[in-house]
């Protein structure tokens, strides 16, 4: 074992031992899609990719919230930024993302209070400490941080904090992956489910999920011990001609998930069909404050109806293929923009911006 | 008047805009604050200038400008980061630090107390680093203008003759020494500008690191190069090297010495502890033949107890621009690019 890195899912003779297995094992080209941008990172970090037998590709999907929150959205941040009476809270991410003309971090610089937060419950206390300005926070997250904001917003009601509001940008991962499935370029033989997702939705919508695909899906952590071993189940299934649910990742992942952060989510929002940058709006695939809640709307609150400008004019100038490439259809390095006008410092396109995005994390440790 | 007679304007709790006017609410801040604390021969004359002895040696001049936030953290304070901080920057030159100046910008309202805390450290931090601060100045400006108080220290230091550290004396094949853990001073500011807590605190690494200098020179008659690793850390010095220099560094990611705590802070925000800034450590590059001495040497020093070796100098490829490069446990290497904008942290 590593002595600086003490824990087994780094062990390099663990990875070793799973590399050999999965080149044992595989006998034919596979493409195997990775849900979460934490595992593409890690894949890019490690370099995994190099280790793996010929003919088997990772394909980098779309669960990064960074990446697919729309262009519209950003540009409503950044004009609730601007307002002298609010304070906009983010997580840092955020920041730097671009809109159709600009980002919240040149919003902060042209005098927006924007801050950055660690924890969206920080906001209660910003509220009550500032009763003459709205405090809103840009919540952005697919199931994994849902919860937080359902806590956040059942927190602010029982508080009676009425100058609290959230911008949403959320996301549910079965209805995304099953609209990429359904492209008929889509070239997908098996699918890395995201552990953390899981580990709150519980495995039946996974089950489901793989039954209407009729295809592997393995629930997979984030470690390169874990990202190894989901692989190894996922070739071996694909190998063996079966389809269904595998779980990898049974340190975190239980049969039933995480109820009471279910139902809390159930209480404050209910599944709507939603707009993913690039890619449109897909049915039932993300999540909107319930009526009960609307209080927290910031949309609804202060942004007016505005003209609307279709997705992929403000999602992507300059013929970026992000979209494309969220879906797996392309590779980064694909992209004529790709580390040369758009770069971590400079980004044109969303997935170059989030330290999880497939564009980062290719252009930082693959480049 | 000397700094110990009794002074007619005895000085408030807080710093007001007439501390930094000239007249005797100026005289009885530096009276009470920073003539008792830095109090020496140079100083005490308080010329507008202080007079400094010559020397037939190079003189190495550096100066730095400190606005961290928090000012007080876990390990430290503004006060002995701006000590230290120009201290090790004259060590960097090969220089033994002399003289220093300091500058303070101070917000109106700061509490007298927290600026005595400073000056109180700042003088034990010189001490340490056998450093005499021989001049200085306070300006106030008004609330809002200033976060509490950003100091300035300017450093002069003598470089002993034969003498010449230069990033261009890199050779393919140099040994790169790393003195201590990294990314122990930007979580531990981190940690605290955000409120979070640890159950082992992380505190800052902030020290002058006079002794592992001294130590190693009297082993190692040249080596190659000094650097401190502060904003940007490891990787953004490795990289300036590697430029400056036209060779490639290689770095094996299991030797880079890293506490666990800072570790798991770093996995908790998402940051990688190769670009967290470091305010304690000195990276060295020097000749392998030398190396295993080095290593000696810095270990038994102050502040050198952790020191490891942790790569190499390697030629550039043809056709490729230098780099830095990091050996994974597996043996596949990747690239480590500088820092692009500030370190932000993950969300999900």
């Amino acid at each position: 074992m590593n002595p600086c890195d003490p824990t087994p899912w780094r062990d390099p003779q663990i990875m070793r031992k799973l590399l050999d297995r999965i080149a044992a094992t595989v006998t034919r080209p596979w493409n195997i899609m990775e849900v979460c941008g934490g595992q593409t990172w890690t894949l890019a970090r490690y370099r995994l990719e190099e280790l793996l037998p010929d003919g088997l590709n990772m394909i980098h999907g779309p669960g990064c919230p960074v990446c697919v929150t729309p262009a519209e959205t950003i540009d409503d941040a950044i004009g609730l930024a601007m307002r002298p009476d609010v304070i906009f809270c983010s997580f840092g991410d955020m920041l730097r993302v671009p809109g159709t003309d600009g980002s919240l971090l040149r919003a902060k610089t042209a005098g927006a209070d924007v801050r950055l937060l660690y924890s969206p419950l920080d906001t209660l206390d910003i509220a009550v400490e500032n009763p003459d300005r709205q405090v809103i926070f840009f919540a952005i997250g697919f199931e994994t941080t849902t919860p937080v904001y359902a806590l956040m917003a059942e927190k602010a009601r029982e508080r009676h904090i009425s100058n609290l509001s959230i911008l949403t940008s959320l996301f549910t991962v079965p209805a995304a992956v099953s609209a990429i499935k359904s492209d008929p370029d889509c070239r997908i033989d098996a699918l890395l489910a995201a552990g953390h997702v899981c580990a709150v939705t519980g495995l039946d919508p996974y089950r489901q999920l793989a039954s209407d695909l009729d295809m592997p899906i393995v629930v997979t952590g984030f470690e390169p011990v874990d990202m190894l071993l989901g692989i190894l189940r996922a070739v071996t299934m694909l190998e063996n001609g079966r389809s269904g649910l595998s779980n990898a990742y049974g340190r975190a992942v239980g049969e039933a998930g995480a109820a009471n952060a279910r139902a809390a989510v159930g209480r404050v929002f209910h599944l709507s069909d939603t707009s993913w940058r690039g890619m449109g709006i897909m049915p039932l695939s993300g999540m909107k404050l319930r009526p009960e809640f609307e209080q927290f709307d910031a949309r609804r609150r202060f942004v007016s109806d505005r003209e609307h400008v279709s997705v992929t004019n403000r999602d992507y100038p300059d013929s970026c293929i992000a979209h494309l490439i969220m879906k797996g259809l392309r590779r980064p390095a694909d992209c004529p923009h790709f580390g040369k006008k758009c770069t971590p410092a400079c980004p044109v396109g969303a997935p170059m911006v989030s330290s999880e995005g497939v564009c980062a994390a290719h252009y930082r440790y693959l480049s | 008047m000397t700094p110990h007679c009794p002074l007619p304007d005895r000085i408030t709790t807080t710093v007001c805009m007439a501390h930094g006017g000239g007249g005797s609410m100026t005289a009885s801040l530096i009276g009470e604050i920073f003539a008792p604390a830095f109090s020496n021969d140079y100083l005490n004359r308080r010329h507008d200038a202080a007079t400094l002895p010559t020397t037939d040696c190079r003189t190495a001049f550096t100066t730095d400008t400190f606005v961290v936030s928090p000012i007080f953290f876990p390990g430290g304070n503004i006060g002995d980061l701006a000590v230290n901080g120009t201290v090790n920057d004259l060590l960097c030159a090969g220089a033994t630090p002399r003289f220093l100046s300091c500058g303070f910008v101070i917000e109106k309202g700061f509490p007298i107390d927290d600026l005595r805390k400073i000056a109180t450290t700042m003088a034990e931090a010189a001490r340490v680093a056998e450093v005499e601060i021989v001049t200085g100045d306070t300006k106030v400006v008004e609330r809002g203008r200033c976060d509490g108080v950003y100091i300035n220290t300017s450093g002069i230091g003598y470089i002993p003759h034969g003498l010449d550290i230069d990033p261009g004396n890199i050779h393919p094949g140099d040994t790169v020494i790393i003195t201590g853990t990294i990314g122990r001073h930007g979580m531990a500011v981190m940690s605290q500008r955000e409120g979070l807590r640890f159950s082992s605190p992380i505190t800052s690494d902030t020290a002058s690191l006079c002794d592992i200098v001294g130590n190693l020179l009297d082993v190692v008659a040249t080596p190659r190069v000094l650097r401190d690793p502060t904003r940007g850390g490891l990787s953004s010095t490795l990289n300036e090297l590697a430029e400056a220099s036209g060779v490639d560094i290689e770095i094996d990611e299991s030797a880079v010495p890293v506490m666990p705590e800072v570790r798991s802070a770093c996995e908790l925000l998402g940051l990688d502890p190769l670009y967290v800034a470091n305010e304690g450590v000195m990276l060295i590059i020097v000749d392998p033949a030398d190396a295993a001495k080095a290593l000696a040497a810095i270990r038994r020093s102050a502040h050198g107890a952790d020191a490891a070796i942790i790569g190499r100098v390697a030629p550039t490829a043809e056709g490729r621009r230098p780099g830095v490069w990091v050996r994974m446990p597996l043996g596949n290497r990747r690239r480590l690019e500088m820092l692009s904008g500030e370190q932000l942290p993950r969300i999900c």
